[in-house]
């Protein structure tokens, strides 16, 4: 088998040769053509078969010829210059890097391109008089790197990136290393001469660097803790607001009144080692997006068509937006329809797998009514639009409130949940020791009771669950289950209740399995029906085609396809009728059940044969992951699709699994609502727009995709296709980091109990605090990154011994 | 022993002055991506020789004109 020099797919049909190499397809070799021709073949040297084949684009960017889109797309523009950024999602290696950002080797009206890896984007500046967006996007499509453009673009926001977070770490960083410094020389204690007269000018130097830290680098703290007092939950940040206040106010009374050294060394670890906490916690996956709605799966234009003043019919591409009830579109094959119509002309077969679940194109006459969100797949449409794009029965799932309601903050975390409890105790702790030194010995107990909160302060605490989960999150991240954030691997470790979507999640999008019933065809009539086959271009004669013997290929004598219908064909005397049991006729010999399924009927001669059944392949190990969720959980399939699978689904699935047919997006989306309303917690894998509403609801919505560079809803977390089978280890693994987080709470407590034995007892002096703070920081950042990594390797060591 | 002013005047000023580098460059956006100046510092620049034959002229028109 030889591979594609450009893609390094294997060349199955055909074999180019051509200077030597061997290419896939003449799509491969042009863009080698156009790259050699450019004296940039160093692109192969990079790395080998870097390349992706390109698409067929004819007349898919015309809507670039449309100012008011191109104005929109475009970041920058003042008539010499424009500045474009662009999402392409077949980045993936360096020499992808390289290719991009030698764009002016292929276009000289590039002045510059620059690659974003890891967001998948490259930003180009080039000269609006010596090019055009479209031949930009055109030229990067001829390429392999077709940008995504979709509805989303149109409305482009302020590109807005928040840093103060890596400001933050940076000033209470650097004020960390100064002041410990400047306090060092009181560690020791000694009267010295020299010491003794530069201590107030180091103390008050100490001051001035702790004050950007409590002011801007804690800032967040105090606002956080603020917010949880208004809503009155005694959230973490509340003990360590009160710590931070305290450090400060008590470390400026000790050096105004000259008491001592203050704490200022304690208080700026204390910051910093937090931050450090948050900014670990913060990883993303930045090229993947977990916010998207229908607006980046819907295309930005549309050719609408309209009458001129001569009277004839004109195209013309317009926003999507503009579109107005009563205008006619015009749909070519696999564009997606972003309104519902009303079909005029053209065969419509329309793919909804991924709007509303139903696993094969239904075909529609002209008169019907089609929904927004399908794909087009045979030929061109004539449509009338009945509602505008924000009106469609799709996008009315949008305006469900669980889309306004931000999922973070709504379920209460680990940390806030032992915080209340640690609160409490404090602060007991402090009034009951300063009461008791204010009997014995007054004068200590101003000194105790700020002792205790300072330390009280939860510092070890509040660091646990963010390096716990911030671990965890990146070793999810190499299994290829993509979070979106830390809070969900908490709310996975609680789930009770799994959904699952069918089509798309539980079957593959690619494969069919093809049963026949029915009277065995002859040779001859094998060779026929692969022939008539052959000329079609309906998605399931090309799957048909693809399981049969492909020997004697001939030209038929007549063939005619009734789009959506079936074909006729004869050849050498013999006819032969493949397709819908209305085409093929003999009703009597189909049974309802048969109807209900996906098939293609065949009758030769007249004479009615027998059907080809199209059965969703269902993914490897679906019967054991219901096993091995359905011991501890419930385990329920909720399909947009019709009743047809129930049977086989029976079958796969172990007995009492509850299986929902027909549920359209919004029956989703309260099906999981009712669940959560009986106290369950809801996990939902789905795959589709449909699902979106549900994904939303649920406690955790997983989405599943077989490539996780195209569109997928918004959710909680990606998981990668081939990963499906190991959902079940991968809830116990967020249930065993969760028990590493009460053990870590645990240590940390232990340190508390220490600190405060110096403290209530009014003999905590700031070099002992200095020492305590990082010492119990760090000692749990150590614990939870050993624990995670050991629980890591056993989930590796699982799996394997599974597979 | 006074000349301990002016030498921690002078340190702070320094470790100021990389503080001030270090806002800038996050300001500038130098840490937004981290990965890809790694794999672009590893290319070699052996266009720059072959950047002007006379082949290429032509095929660049084809490209930039595709309606042709």
């Amino acid at each position: 088998m030889v591979n594609c020099f450009h893609c390094g797919d294997p060349c199955l049909d055909v074999e180019i040769k051509h200077e030597e190499k061997s290419f896939c397809c003449y799509g491969c070799k042009t863009v080698f053509d156009i790259l050699h021709d450019n004296d940039l073949s160093y692109y192969y040297d990079l790395e080998k078969t870097p390349g992706i084949s390109p698409k067929e684009i004819a007349g898919k960017y015309d809507f670039l010829d449309n100012e008011t889109i191109v104005e929109k797309l475009l970041e920058f523009n003042d008539d010499i210059t424009q500045i474009v950024s662009f999402l392409i999602p077949s980045i993936h290696c360096s020499s992808c890097i390289w290719i991009l950002e030698n764009l002016n080797k292929l276009n000289p009206s590039v002045k510059s391109s620059q690659v974003n890896f890891p967001e998948k984007t490259v930003r180009i500046t080039f000269t609006a008089k010596e090019n055009s967006l479209k031949n930009l996007v055109i030229l990067l499509s001829r390429i392999g790197y077709e940008p995504y453009i979709s509805l989303e673009d149109s409305e482009r926001k302020e590109k807005h990136i928040n840093r103060s977070l890596i400001y933050k770490l940076g000033i209470a960083g650097f004020a960390f290393g100064n002041v410990m410094f400047l306090s060092f020389p009181e560690y020791f204690e000694h009267s010295e001469f020299w010491l003794d007269q530069f201590k107030p000018f180091f103390r008050w130097l100490m001051f001035a660097f702790s004050l950007p830290v409590v002011f801007y680098s804690g800032s967040g703290y105090f606002t956080s803790a603020y917010k949880g007092l208004r809503s009155k939950i005694l959230n973490i940040d509340i003990p360590i607001a009160l710590g931070i206040a305290v450090l400060f106010i008590r470390s400026t009374l000790d050096i105004a009144m000259n008491w001592g050294s203050g704490f200022f060394d304690s208080l700026t670890g204390l910051v910093f080692f937090l931050l450090i906490g948050k900014f670990f916690q913060q990883k993303t996956y930045s090229y993947l997006s977990f916010e998207r709605d229908y607006k980046s799966y819907f295309p930005i234009a549309v050719t609408k068509l309209f009458k001129n003043s001569e009277g004839k019919t004109v195209e013309e591409q317009a926003e999507v937006y503009t579109v107005k009830k009563g205008d006619r579109l015009l749909i070519r094959n696999n564009e997606i329809l972003p309104v519902d119509a009303i079909l005029i002309k053209g065969n419509a077969l329309i793919d909804y797998s991924f709007v509303t679940g139903e696993a094969e194109p239904i075909s529609k006459q002209s008169g019907d009514k089609l929904f927004a969100g399908g794909k087009q797949q045979a030929g061109i449409l004539e449509v009338e639009v009945l509602k505008p794009v924000a009106q469609s029965y799709l996008t009315q799932l949008w305006s469900n409130d669980v889309f306004s309601k931000d999922k973070t903050g709504i379920f209460e975390s680990l940390t806030d949940s032992i915080s209340k409890r640690f609160t409490v105790a404090i602060l007991s702790v402090a009034f009951i020791s300063s009461l008791f030194w204010l009997v014995v010995d007054p004068s200590k107990a101003f000194n105790v009771f700020t002792s205790v909160l300072i330390v009280a302060c939860p510092c070890a605490i509040a660091l646990a669950a963010p390096f716990t989960l911030g671990n965890v999150l990146r070793i999810f991240g190499r299994e290829k289950l993509y979070l979106k954030e830390t809070s969900v691997i908490e709310q996975m470790a609680k789930v009770d209740t799994v959904v699952f979507d069918k089509t798309g999640t539980l079957t593959t999008n690619q494969k069919n399995l093809i049963t026949y019933e029915g009277v065995a065809l002859s040779s001859e009539e094998k060779q026929l029906l692969t022939n008539t086959l052959r000329a079609s271009s309906h998605p399931l004669s090309r799957s048909l085609y693809n399981i049969l013997d492909k020997n004697n290929i001939q030209t038929l004598d007549d063939f005619e396809e009734e789009v959506g219908k079936g074909i006729s064909a004869t050849f050498n005397d013999n006819s032969i009728k493949v397709g819908s049991y209305e085409f093929v006729g003999f009703y009597d010999e189909i049974t309802s059940e048969l109807k209900n399924r996906t098939t293609v009927h065949i009758s030769a001669n007249h004479v009615y044969k027998g059907c080809y059944i199209f059965n969703s392949e269902y993914r490897k190990g679906v019967s054991e992951i219901f096993e091995q969720l359905g011991t501890d959980k419930d385990v329920i399939v909720l399909s947009g699709d019709n009743e047809g699978e129930r049977e086989r689904l029976e079958t796969l699935l172990p007995k009492g699994t509850k299986l929902y047919f027909n549920q359209k997006p919004d029956d989703k989306l309260n099906f999981i609502k009712t669940l959560q309303q009986n106290g369950k917690q809801v996990l939902m894998i789905g795959d589709g727009l449909n699902d979106a509403g549900a994904l939303k609801q649920s406690n955790v919505g997983f989405v599943v995709s077989e490539n996780t560079n195209v569109f997928s809803p918004a959710c909680d977390g990606i998981l990668d296709a081939s990963q499906f089978k190991k959902i079940g280890d991968y809830l116990d693994f967020s249930k065993s980091s969760v028990k590493i987080i009460k053990w870590a709470f645990l240590l940390s407590l232990l340190y508390n109990l220490i600190g405060l034995s110096f403290a209530v007892t009014g003999h905590l002096r700031p070099v002992v605090a200095a020492i305590l703070m990082p010492l119990s920081s760090i000692s749990i950042v150590v614990f939870t990154t050993i624990a995670t990594q050991y629980i890591g390797k056993k989930l590796r060591m699982d799996i394997n011994k599974r597979s | 022993m006074n000349i301990i002013y002016m030498l921690l005047a002078i340190s702070v000023f320094v470790a100021l002055i990389f503080f001030a580098l270090f806002i800038y460059s996050v300001k500038r956006g130098q840490y937004d991506d981290t990965y890809t100046p790694s794999v672009r510092m590893l290319f070699e620049d052996e266009l720059v020789k072959e950047g002007t034959s006379p082949k290429s002229e032509t095929s660049k028109e084809k490209i930039t004109n595709p309606k042709k």
